[in-house]
């Protein structure tokens, strides 16, 4: 089975299996637009003060919200003996591993896309801002998704891994974070951002390329 | 050919296993015993490359078996403790996904759906299938599989006397075929290809 087939399947059956269980998909980006809607109520609803706070209270939240369904990624797999099946064979695991990850980004990560203009009117950012928003989370958050594979593939085998898995992925999704939150304030400001938005881009393509082996690497791991 | 060459595991401060070596050749069956937790499943594991071994290699026609995975191709069928079934999923999405992964069509599986009383299931979640349903279902991967040796972890547990007939018709005829099966077994079973026995858990 050719690489691209093998990655095409398991996309497929991770897709089909998130159907059939949306109430877990479902629940982070609930608690992405709760959390980001909290901060108005808590904080001030003076319009400056928000427009101040609002790129980077809504990145960390989109990065909390993807770190909670990362969990989950491969418990299962390694509990019902699927991922054994995937490891003993000829076929990539690095692909495997990708396939996972891109399941991940399209169930956790695009929907908070989707949702994020809406939470942005709620801070009162301009135009450009909920254009920057997107376009930044649009290139971040699959970064986000493919570093939070290694963690979750390193931490699958072990019973709590809620809180070693942040400690393990946050400080790596730190300039993430950075370009994401400074790029949209930016260009809440009127200020150009091609600068952050190819840095994040170059972080997309450079973590696609390479986590997948690290991933597959830590999946052995976990598997032993 | 499959070899074991100074086979030597640890599990936490318990040795399991030390310079332990076999060879079964092709058309014969090597049968595990041993009492729980002797170390059968964990050498099963060994040969998979799911478990590293602190010393010795698994060699498959005399070529390092974890190594070079990839260019052997598909060489073992593994049926484990746990099915490898998706539970959320129907038994004809899981079998698909299965056949997909061993280059076979959707034809190789649902042949075999009949024989083994899973017709009537196929669009049943495969949590709502019985323990027996569900190692039957595990069943039909490994036959599927063109992997020439088959790997089972107690194939025979959960099944009904039907079943288990089946399974071991199934590795008989995998057998005469030319395969290779390794299978860690509690009960007495009766194979008509030459079978060996390697006794676990004895300190020899």
């Amino acid at each position: 089975m050719s690489t691209l087939g093998l990655a095409a399947a398991v996309l497929r059956r991770d897709l089909a299996l998130a159907y059939r269980r949306w109430g877990d998909v479902a629940s982070p980006v609930m608690f992405f637009a709760i959390v980001s809607s909290l901060f108005p109520l808590a904080l001030s609803p003076q319009r400056d003060v928000l427009q101040l706070l609002g790129p980077g209270v809504l990145w960390i939240a989109a990065l909390l919200s993807m770190l909670l369904s990362l969990n989950a990624l491969f418990r299962q797999d390694l509990e019902d003996g699927s991922m054994e099946q995937l490891a003993i064979g000829p076929q990539s695991l690095p692909a495997v591993m990708l396939a996972k990850a891109a399941a991940h980004w399209l169930v956790a990560g695009l929907p908070l896309i989707l949702l994020a203009p809406l939470l942005a009117v709620t801070y009162h950012l301009p135009g450009s801002g909920v254009t920057a928003l997107c376009l930044t989370l649009l290139l971040g958050t699959p970064t986000l998704s493919l570093l939070g594979s290694v963690g979750a593939a390193l931490t699958a085998g072990v019973r709590q891994s809620g809180g070693l898995l942040a400690l393990l992925v946050l400080p790596l999704c730190l300039p993430v974070l950075i370009f994401g939150a400074r790029g949209t304030a930016l260009a809440a400001d009127g200020e150009v951002i091609s600068g952050p938005l190819y840095l994040l881009a170059a972080f997309a393509v450079l973590a696609a390329s390479l986590v997948p082996f690290a991933s597959a690497a830590a999946i052995r791991i976990s598997l032993d | 050919m499959l070899d074991a060459k100074g086979l030597t595991l640890w599990r936490g401060y318990q040795c399991l296993f030390e310079q332990l070596n076999f060879a079964v050749s092709a058309g014969s069956a090597l049968l595990l015993r041993g009492a729980n937790g002797s170390g059968k499943t964990t050498l099963l594991r060994v040969v998979c490359g799911l478990t590293r071994p602190e010393t010795g290699e698994v060699r498959w026609q005399g070529r390092d078996l974890q190594r070079e995975r990839a260019q052997l191709g598909q060489v073992i069928a593994y049926s484990g403790h746990q099915t490898g079934l998706k539970s959320d999923l129907s038994l004809a999405q899981n079998l698909r996904f299965a056949a997909r992964l061993c280059g076979q069509g959707d034809d190789a599986w649902q042949a075999l759906l009949e024989p083994l009383g899973l017709a009537a299931s196929t669009q049943l979640d495969v949590r709502l299938l019985s323990a027996g349903q569900q190692r039957r279902a595990a069943l039909v991967r490994t036959l599927i599989s063109p992997a020439p040796l088959w790997v089972m972890d107690e194939p025979l547990a959960n099944l009904d006397a039907a079943g288990r007939a089946y399974v071991l018709a199934a590795v008989d005829r995998h057998l005469a075929d030319g395969g290779i099966a390794l299978l860690a077994v509690h009960e007495e079973i009766e194979l008509s290809a030459p079978s060996k026995t390697l006794l676990l858990g004895e300190t020899a």
